[in-house]
């Protein structure tokens, strides 16, 4: 059956990406159908509850949205960015009310503005108190750590945020143009060319020389704490498949630094509302520019007429025509299942099945009776906490996942979420959201058996670093990267649809041939995290992409 | 030597047998009094086997036998066999009805020339694909999302390209009653040795004949069975040498001869794109999608085409093999990639790659430079050549069906 109502663009996908292209063409006039599978919008984005009264999102940290995404969808980012509320919870789990009296250091005195909400990061260890970093990744660094430490840890931090800043044309925005580039893009790269050569002799040819290597090499260059080194390993390492030592590892931090959030770069918010408030907000501009947005709706094929896309067929057979589509959702489905192979060159096949994108984290979703007794200030707490106590810890947890097993010791990134925004749980209760690294998709003996040891390993791990957790659990949820696959339609449960590393990165990201948004198929764009610069909640893919649509110039 | 290398080295003992042996080598071997061989896709295949002016006469007034078993052959099955090979190749798959022949082409995604060959539908789900390279990672990945196998067939199936005037009559002696009534591209199995023998009226020689696949462990019988039924009728065993002759008097293209395939040109320059070696008409744009359409409609859209293939008449009879190719005795225009002088033609034909607009455009005032080699010195001889249609030798034979008795 054919619906009679054709769109200038349908877009397939709900996730943020989809979502910002919907919303970026219905505000340049056309008229917008967006589509999809699920119930809700946001896929690994969306709020939802994982037990009675406890709620989370699987992406849980908001530090890339770009802030040409803020302004093109004209989002309120305030609501997003309010500092928390005063903090109720009992300290340290003990289950009293106590709150907090002073304001808290770590959240002031880094600068002024958005700086102010960012969240910290603490590092956390089973002995000691925490080495704290606050402000844009660690703008201030406090805690039990050396004077000398800290000075260290300010300059490599400067280093690579200086960096960073040089490759931001390309990893946070535009993919280079093997085939000729507009005028205004070529401008953008020779402004990185500029930004180089300003750096000065010596810093340019440690730019370069730091190019390709690995962040355990670097941490070691510059860094004498563990925690410090784990951390700056962790950050680099995850959501792919590389070890701080892995060759490239460091281009992963410099993609987390290319992020900003608030205008420093490198900042991070635990959004209230959990990251659905993200999607929420972006679907109200989308509705608002004018597109229709349907769920429930999942796309069985994308209708190819003499080489041009012409709309979708949904899987309960409705045809929707349109004179462009935009997928956001994984581009080898996009390609090798809803398009197919018969409308392919086998070439672009080839391709499209051989991106790498195997997930690697698994996601941990805790309803905690109070809040747990980890080691670190009320303030931390809030913000992000990091297991990773070495480099070669990190190392170490990686090593198994070449095999196919998982970490025994793994290494983790947590947030109570509910300590910012307490109607994420119950009162009283604690919701713990933690991205857990190494758990190899492909698990060998499979993941139904693999499941229940992996959680008691970092129950574990939990334990030695908030004593008492075990008792206060209510209900676990470990989302592997199979039941990431499943529940969001993410190929491998990866991340970024598509591991990003060093030859699936710019043109060649998702792959060649498809680097600028624009697919063999005429009038089929791929906007999702699959496609340049990469995956978590940025937006630029979405926009990128509807630019391309609209023949605009890229963010 | 370790029990492990010993392992090793038994698994690799293809190795030691620089060249195959074709299932019908030992009757070749035993017809060879030049014991000139030459490797075709690492088999050992005759150049000549007697005399190469005699091999070339027994194509077009004996019966010619050519052993085709070194081709590539693959087998192709399943539900979706011919959306597969419409994919992958140029012409219309499915016009291409069961037991029926095609020669066609395929390209890569760039829309460059990976082979060209011929296209045997068994049955309406069976395909046999023959060309001059090995494709199988190719067809492998070409044939993910369709409901297909594909498996290479070539060790297992023996070929006799059986050709020239008599050879309708020799078959019929042999015993394949009915063989006069098949037109050309027709396929058709005869009982045979119990494995039974497919028969398509196909070929090289633009002359009559066919071509017999059997099982390869057939194929010594139906080898002796040939040469006792056409022993009257002038049966021959023939090389390539000859064979070539009679091709280029048909005006075909080889692969890696007339132009390079695309996965084997080393420099980016020498791929050719099916106008650019003669075989535009296969290019069938109301098919469905196919390897290679979106890249060589932008270049015909584009104007982007560097290259034509021509025939050409050449005056005098030396023949201008790789001669160059100039336009007004100075600008190069191309270069000839086949020539002969044509026995049956009775002239001086070439084939030739010429750079538009030279063949395309610009077509009168062509020459070509001939170095011929006369007791150690070069006679350099420019001569005129012309444009002509090919094929340069057309025989009504080829296509009369029933065939004359002889």
């Amino acid at each position: 059956m054919t619906s009679s109502e054709t769109f200038d663009v349908i877009v397939i996908g709900g996730g943020h990406n989809g979502l910002v292209a919907a919303t970026v063409l219905a505000k340049a006039g056309r008229k917008v159908l967006l589509v999809e599978a699920d119930a809700e919008l946001g896929g690994p984005a969306r709020t939802e509850e994982f037990f009675p009264g406890y709620r989370a999102s699987t992406a849980h940290v908001l530090n890339r949205l770009h802030p040409e995404v803020v302004k093109a969808l004209n989002l309120d980012m305030n609501a997003l960015l309010l500092p928390p509320p005063p903090l109720t919870p009992p300290r340290k789990g003990e289950g009293n009310s106590e709150t907090l009296a002073t304001p808290s250091p770590l959240r002031g005195g880094v600068r002024g503005g958005g700086g102010a909400n960012l969240a910290p990061t603490a590092l956390l260890s089973p002995h000691r108190d925490p080495i704290i970093l606050s402000g844009g990744w660690g703008e201030a660094i406090d805690g039990d750590v050396s004077e000398t430490e800290k000075r260290a840890w300010l300059a490599m931090r400067a280093q690579l945020v200086r960096y960073a800043a040089i490759l931001k044309p390309f990893l946070a925005r535009l993919p280079p143009g093997l085939e000729g580039m507009p005028l205004s893009e070529m401008l953008g790269v020779g402004g990185a060319a500029l930004a180089l050569k300003r750096l000065g002799t010596e810093d340019m040819r440690d730019f370069l020389r730091m190019m390709l290597m690995n962040v355990h090499d670097v941490a070691e260059e510059h860094l004498s704490s563990n925690l410090l080194k784990g951390f700056v390993a962790f950050e680099a390492v995850l959501g792919s498949h590389l070890g701080p030592r892995s060759p490239t590892s460091l281009l992963g931090l410099y993609y987390r630094l290319t992020g900003e959030m608030a205008g420093v770069a490198g900042g991070q918010v635990v959004p209230r509302g959990g990251m659905g408030a993200v999607v929420v907000a972006i679907r109200k501009a989308a509705e608002a520019a004018g597109a229709s947005i349907r769920t429930h709706a999942e796309v069985s094929r994308i209708l190819v007429e003499k080489g041009a896309a012409a709309g979708v067929r949904l899987a309960d057979g409705t045809e929707l025509r349109a004179r462009a589509v935009v997928s956001a959702i994984n581009p080898r489905t996009t390609l090798v299942d809803l398009v197919g192979a018969d409308e392919l060159d086998t070439g672009v096949v080839r391709k499209a099945l051989a991106i790498r994108m195997k997930g690697n984290v698994a996601k941990l979703h805790l309803a905690l009776s109070a809040v747990p007794a980890f080691r670190a200030p009320r303030e931390a707490l809030a913000g992000r906490l990091v297991i990773a106590p070495s480099s070669e810890a990190v190392e170490s947890a990686f090593n198994p996942a070449k095999y196919g097993e998982f970490s025994p010791e793994p290494a983790m990134e947590i947030v109570l979420p509910s300590l910012s925004d307490p109607s994420l749980a119950p009162a009283g209760g604690c919701v713990l959201s933690a991205n857990i690294q190494f758990a190899p998709y492909d698990l060998k003996g499979g993941w139904e058996a693999g499941k229940p040891a992996f959680l008691a390993a970092i129950m574990a791990v939990l334990e030695r670093h908030a004593p008492g957790i075990g008792a206060l659990v209510q209900h676990a949820e470990l989302l592997t990267p199979a039941d990431i696959e499943a529940r969001y339609r993410m190929p491998g449960g990866h991340w970024h649809h598509g591991e990003l590393q060093v030859d699936q990165m710019l043109v060649n990201r998702p792959f060649f041939g498809a680097e600028r948004y624009a697919t063999p198929i005429d009038g089929l764009w791929l906007a999702g995290s699959g496609s340049h610069p990469g995956g978590g909640i940025s937006g630029v893919p979405g926009l990128n992409a509807a630019r391309a649509v609209l023949g605009r110039r890229s963010a | 030597m370790t029990a492990q290398l010993a392992t090793r080295r038994a698994a690799q003992s293809h190795i030691e047998a620089l060249r195959l042996e074709s299932p019908f080598h030992p009757r070749l071997a035993a017809l060879s009094q030049q014991n000139d061989w030459y490797s075709w896709a690492g088999y050992k295949a005759p150049h000549s086997l007697w005399d190469e002016e005699m091999e070339y006469f027994a194509i077009r007034s004996q019966t010619a036998v050519f052993d085709i078993s070194p081709m590539v052959k693959y087998r192709i099955e399943g539900p979706g066999a011919e959306a597969f090979c419409n994919r992958l190749t140029l012409r219309n798959v499915a016009k291409l009805k069961p037991g029926k022949v095609q020669y066609t082409a395929w390209c890569d995604d760039e829309g460059h020339v990976l082979d060209d060959g011929t296209l045997f539908r068994l049955s309406a789900t069976r395909f046999r694909l023959c060309c001059q390279e090995r494709h199988l990672p190719w067809l492998l990945d070409s044939a993910i999302g369709f409901d297909v196998s594909v498996s290479e067939e070539t060790e297992v199936i023996a070929g006799l390209a059986v050709q020239g005037p008599t050879s309708c009559a020799v078959l019929k002696d042999a015993g394949f009653t009915g063989v006069e009534t098949m037109k050309p591209f027709d396929i058709r199995v005869f009982p045979f040795s119990g494995t039974g023998v497919t028969i398509s009226r196909t070929g090289f020689t633009g002359d009559l004949g066919y071509e017999l696949f059997v099982d390869a462990t057939a194929a010594l019988p139906l080898w002796d069975h040939l040469f006792a039924a056409g022993r009257l009728r002038g049966i021959r065993a023939i090389g390539y040498t000859a064979l070539n002759r009679a091709r280029i008097e048909t005006g075909f293209i080889v692969a890696n001869a007339d132009f390079v395939t695309a996965e084997h040109a080393v420099r980016a320059d020498r791929v050719r794109m099916p106008d650019e070696i003669g075989l535009d008409w296969m290019v069938d744009l109301d098919k469905p999608y196919f390897n290679g359409r979106r890249a060589i409609e932008r270049a015909r859209r584009d104007g982007t085409l560097k290259h034509v293939l021509v025939g050409l008449e050449i005056e005098g009879n030396v023949p201008a093999e790789h001669a160059i190719v100039y336009h007004r005795k100075t600008k190069e225009a191309g270069l000839v990639t086949a020539a002969i002088w044509s026995p049956t033609g009775k002239r001086n034909i070439a084939i030739a790659s010429l750079e538009r607009p030279y063949g395309t455009r610009i077509v009168d005032d062509l020459w070509v430079e001939i170095y011929a080699l006369r007791e150690l010195r070069y006679q350099k001889l420019m001569k005129r050549a012309k444009i002509v249609e090919r094929p340069f030798v057309k025989l009504a034979r080829r296509t009369l069906t029933p065939p004359g008795d002889f």
